[in-house]
């Protein structure tokens, strides 16, 4: 169970949100000049991201409102929560991981990944809460 | 009218004898307040219109917890531009009253909306010593008094159902789920006030 802060309620149980799938998916500026290809990638793809991902969250049984949240889907580890229409926060890890990236371990880069983001190695933006819970999310 | 209010059925009607006898006196109590008028208000606290209907109700509340009012009028905060007020049965404009015919009037052409909601929800009130402890049994919030304070009212989850938790007093708590989780809500109080009926075990 995840205890997420809520910015108007403060901590409660994760089954009192809804998730609202990634966040900061902008809407296409001139939607009828794009291909069926590219509004089916706005509509429904999505990026897999294995490490810190941006979401949507709704405190549904709460105060209703929307939020955003830094959260590692590897650890869960919540990093930042920010209103919508923030932009993502740049989270700095403090320290290096203590599990090297591996060659040929999965990483999100390139052209799926945030821009100016460095590559999202499991790890790499959670030094410390890894290690316990690794082996669930691998 | 008085016909209409006389075939009127509240949601937990057929758990009153329940409730009557499966309440402990001076330990656990829980009983129904039927029929309370409620108002949803959806309105910018700090907008003329905000202050108008604050005018109305006695104040809006300005933080999650928070309940504003005076007397019999409260205001129960349910986000930052949503808030529900409840007021006793007679206030409502059906039988007399005119809270509901207030507010739009002080909510007037602004954004912002009255909904008159009193057959949303109704009111139990869980009352005694071990009141807590009955709550405690579903709710994941930390009702310890230090944390949860009289005069608080969240919206939370009690038996994976959204209510409203009001603490009105020290021992004293006001529930209000949606009308039809009420037969599940009230049975499940039942049962979870069922061991304070026995002595305790040392």
């Amino acid at each position: 169970m995840l205890l997420i802060s809520c910015p108007n309620c403060g901590p409660r149980d994760e089954t009192e949100f809804h998730y609202g799938g990634q966040a900061h998916v902008a809407y296409p500026e001139s939607p009828n000049d794009l291909t069926d290809r590219e509004w089916a990638e706005y509509l429904f793809y999505r990026e897999n991201t294995k490490g810190t991902f941006a979401e949507r969250w709704v405190h549904s049984t709460g105060c209703r409102q929307w939020f955003n949240m830094l959260r590692d889907t590897v650890s869960y580890e919540i990093h930042s929560i920010y209103g919508m229409g923030q932009p993502r926060p740049d989270i700095k890890s403090t320290g290096q991981s203590s599990e090297p990236t591996q060659p040929g371990e999965f990483t999100q880069a390139g052209e799926f990944g945030q821009a100016g983001e460095p590559g999202l190695a499991p790890g790499a933006a959670s030094p410390t809460a890894t290690t316990p819970i690794s082996s669930e999310g691998v | 009218m008085n016909s209409v209010r006389g075939a009127r059925r509240s949601p937990a009607e057929h758990l009153a004898d329940a409730f009557t006898s499966g309440s402990v006196p001076g330990t656990v109590t829980i009983t129904e307040i039927p029929y309370q008028a409620m108002v949803g208000v959806r309105v910018d606290r700090a907008s003329d219109a905000g202050a108008r209907v604050a005018s109305v109700t006695g104040g809006l509340p300005a933080a999650c917890g928070e309940v504003t009012g005076t007397g019999s009028v409260h205001t129960l905060w349910l986000g930052p531009t949503e808030f529900m007020v409840v007021a006793p049965e007679e206030a409502h404009d059906s039988l007399g009253g005119s809270l509901v015919s207030d507010l739009t009037t002080a909510l007037g052409n602004d954004a912002g909306q009255v909904v008159d909601l009193s057959a949303n929800r109704t009111t139990f009130e869980l009352s005694g010593s071990h009141a807590r402890a009955v709550l405690e049994k579903t709710c994941a919030l930390d009702l310890h008094p230090r944390v949860f304070k009289a005069g608080t009212a969240v919206s939370t989850e009690l038996a994976h159902i959204p209510v409203m938790l009001w603490k009105t007093s020290a021992e004293s708590y006001r529930i209000f789920p949606r009308a039809s989780f009420a037969d599940f809500l009230g049975r499940w109080i039942l049962d979870a006030m069922r061991e304070y009926a026995s002595p305790e075990v040392p």
